[in-house]
């Protein structure tokens, strides 16, 4: 509420005129030395337009004399960055693959650079944990297609698997039923035969065994362990890339899978790859 | 009230007599420069320097505040090799606070939350019971300005000097003075910023750094700020510093009452003032003879005989004026002194007057002041040398391996505060059957436990894994604690997490 300023005698000054509820605001003159530090505060953003970048302009700004730009500034720093780091990264290259994990220093920036390659290229398809999904490989886990030693794991980030690579990771499964090497009734029975390797209620068919060690055991050996070497995978463990059910398996069988994972070798650098693959191997189920 | 409307008629029509048909009143705009100012310049304050009990008090609470500021980053406390030997220390380099045999790591920055909040309460405390001694006494404001004025009065005199001397024209003998004061202050100020910067360094190593001109940039920046608080607040803003800029005198108005004991007027022992003859009576006059001794002695500049005021900081040097007064003139003492509202109602009434400073507030904060050091002090003389902090795995949360074993990883991360390297046997519960496998650890005890060496004064974090055969999972989430002992027995810390896995 407003009324008209009036005297206060004790305090020898003006109230403001604003009232609530009865309490009248004094007006106070604020003390002089203040307002000269409002001035002050003018005069020091006057000298910062005339020294620092402060006015947008339509197409730039205004640069200051002293030319000071942020940007700049980070570039400076990511560039010392990146020349601290070229130490590492040769030692790196320098360090025998196994002697990584035991130094330290080495390890550390191993791995943290390891990390934020793979937060950056690896997590589309293997997830931000390494976790994988269904057809991308769990890296956590023990199980591994194409081995998982540092040198294992190394060579597979460096030519991928299916990729353009000349190198390239290859494995190629017949798909049994488009390329009329099964029936279906037979797919069935290999399907359930091989879900029976891990899990002992599956009921197998008689016959089925025969119709894997004709077909399969080639790659996947007599035991159906596999064989790291042709990237055949072990069918009698518990961990299944794309599913255990039965029908997933049949699927697996009559068309084949052909998973592609792309080579890492001319896009990362020799040093980032190394990283990588100490991080994948540290996940807990290198070997 | 009628108001005939106004007839101004058409210009040229000119005549000298006034409108007779316009209203006039008699009066002022409220904003008229000449009463009224937006901006009140600061009036200069001539402390003149007092005499008596207070002023002894205050000489003496400066010297060891000051004594404690200035001297304590030299105080030497032995610690063992290779670990600072100041007894109050910063270690912001290193992440340690030292005090005497205490060490802080940043992780247990509560204790020095808690004890920013006893000192906050141990202040209401003191307010509530006796007033504004913080400010009157102990607040780094008055204790420099104090001493300022000091300097002020050794080479510009007292206060009828200083006026003098600032109304006088300028000589070389009044450069000289202003001059000398100016440098001291200055001196002062840096000694100041000096001792700060003293605190978060070694002393001696730092004092030669910094003649030598090699210490860091940052200690000589602070320094400089330090330096420019201290001259400009302590010599030159002085009273305006706590009148305007301080929130506290706001604040503490809320834990006064009227039982609070403050430096108060005794305006019905004084009232009604006026001059007096030595010779004259006493009878129907107050004891206050108007002499303005109590204004002239007050740093604020302010009359204590106008009542409780956002102004004083009871400094108690009124006091000591009135005092020499009333000794002078033959009356008793204590016309301005410590007294609480309670008083002047009790003296009204013809009862005697009583001090109540034992009452339900100062209890209260009391109480709570006991409590919170009592807190304090059990965390440090409990305080552990071993800490376990676990981060469980989330993504993901947990790993099914080829033989069908449920893993769970987990972070674990040891502080070791002793100052040797320690080992320490890493064991789980909760789980009937598990493995564990540590990660660039391959110690283990009798029992198989994993040992894990974390060097002296330092944090260790190692990545673990927990695995167990998938039968065994009872839940999907199963409460289990993780426990890290020295080999030698003496300490040990546990921690509680989960272990999870599929959907049984």
């Amino acid at each position: 509420m407003s009324v008209e300023p009036e005297y206060d005698k004790r305090s020898d000054t003006y109230t403001t005129g604003h009232e609530w509820d009865g309490i009248k605001e004094l007006d106070t003159p604020l003390p002089r030395w203040w307002l000269w530090t409002f001035f002050a505060c003018i005069i020091w953003a006057i000298g910062y337009w005339i020294v620092m970048p402060a006015w947008p302009l339509v197409h730039s700004y205004t640069k200051g004399v002293l030319g000071h730009s942020q940007r700049d500034a980070v570039t400076a720093e990511l560039k010392k960055v990146k020349a601290a780091r070229s130490i590492y990264a040769k030692k790196l290259l320098s360090t025998k693959l196994n002697a990584i994990e035991s130094n330290p220093k080495l390890l550390e920036f191993a791995m943290a650079d390891g990390e934020a390659a793979f937060r950056n290229n690896c997590t589309a398809c293997h997830g931000s944990g390494a976790a994988g999904s269904k057809g991308y490989p769990n890296l956590n886990d023990d199980d591994w297609l194409w081995g998982g030693t540092l040198k294992d794991i190394l060579e597979t980030i460096t030519v991928g698997v299916r990729s353009s690579s000349d190198d390239t990771r290859l494995s190629d499964m017949p798909a049994f039923l488009t390329d009329q090497i099964l029936d279906r009734q037979q797919i069935s029975a290999v399907a359930k035969y091989v879900r029976s390797l891990s899990n002992p209620a599956v009921r197998v068919p008689k016959g089925a065994a025969g119709i894997f060690q004709d077909n399969c055991a080639a790659c996947h050996g007599e035991t159906a362990h596999g064989n790291i070497e042709y990237g055949a995978p072990n069918l009698s463990d518990a961990i299944w890339l794309y599913g255990s059910d039965q029908k997933t398996v049949e699927t697996t069988i009559s068309y084949s899978r052909k998973g592609v994972m792309p080579t890492w070798g001319g896009r990362l650098d020799p040093a980032t790859i190394r990283s990588l693959a100490v991080y994948v191997h540290s996940l807990g189920g290198g070997k | 009230m009628t108001t005939e409307p106004l007839d101004c008629g058409p210009p040229g029509r000119g005549s000298d007599a006034p409108h007779r048909h316009v209203e006039r009143a008699n009066v002022e705009a409220v904003n008229k420069q000449a009463s009224h100012s937006l901006y009140a310049a600061q009036k200069k304050i001539y402390p003149k320097r007092a005499k008596g009990t207070f002023r002894t008090i205050k000489w003496w609470v400066m010297i060891v505040t000051l004594g404690i500021y200035y001297l304590s980053p030299w105080i030497r406390w032995h610690r063992g090799p290779g670990i600072p030997d100041q007894a109050i220390l910063m270690d912001i380099a290193h992440n340690r606070f030292y005090f005497f045999s205490l060490e802080i790591w940043p992780q247990e920055v509560y204790y020095i939350a808690g004890l920013l909040i006893l000192a906050a309460i141990a202040l209401f405390l003191v307010t509530s019971a006796f007033g504004r001694v913080w400010c009157g006494y102990t607040c780094p404001q008055t204790v420099w300005v104090d001493l300022f004025l000091m300097v002020e009065r050794f080479f510009e005199g007292d206060r009828n000097a200083r006026l003098r001397l600032d109304k006088a024209r300028w000589s070389w003998s009044k450069l000289a003075r202003k001059t000398a004061k100016h440098v001291t202050w200055l001196t002062i100020a840096v000694l100041t910023g000096g001792a700060w910067v003293l605190y978060m360094n070694d002393a001696p190593t730092l004092i030669k750094q910094l003649v030598e001109l090699e210490a860091p940039l940052t200690t000589y920046f602070w320094i400089m700020v330090l330096t420019g608080t201290t001259y400009i607040l302590g010599g030159i803003a002085r009273e305006q510093v706590c009148t305007y800029m301080c929130p506290w005198p706001r604040i503490q108005g809320v834990m006064m009452d009227e039982d609070t004991l403050a430096v108060m007027y005794k305006y019905d022992r004084g009232e009604p003032r006026g001059s007096h003859k030595e010779n004259d009576s006493w009878d129907n006059r107050g004891d206050c003879i108007d002499c303005h001794q109590c204004i002239v002695v007050c740093p604020m500049g302010i009359d204590i005989r106008d009542g409780f005021q956002l102004e004083c900081i009871q400094c108690s040097l009124c006091i000591d004026a009135c005092d020499e007064v009333m000794t002078k003139i033959g009356r008793p003492k204590g016309l301005i002194g410590y007294d609480s509202m309670t008083n002047f109602a009790r003296r009204e009434k013809g009862l005697s007057q009583k001090r109540h400073i034992v009452r339900p507030r100062t209890l209260f904060y009391a109480i709570l002041v006991i409590l919170i050091s009592g807190a304090i002090l059990y965390g440090l003389t409990h305080r552990s040398t071993l800490e376990l902090n676990i981060l469980r795995d989330r993504n993901p949360l947990f790993v099914q391996l080829s033989s069908g074993d449920i893993r769970n990883g987990y972070t674990i991360k040891i502080l070791n505060k002793t100052h040797q390297s320690q080992r320490y046997s890493l064991s789980i519960s909760g789980l009937p059957h598990y493995r564990i496998k540590v990660e660039g650890v391959k110690d283990r005890t009798a029992a198989g436990l994993p040992i894990i060496t974390v060097n002296k004064d330092g944090l260790r974090a190692v990545k673990i894994y927990i695995t167990i055969p998938k039968a065994e999972l009872g839940s999907n989430s199963m409460a289990i604690a993780i426990t890290v002992k020295n080999l030698k027995g003496t300490a040990s810390d546990r921690n509680v997490t989960t272990f999870k896995g599929p959907e049984t």
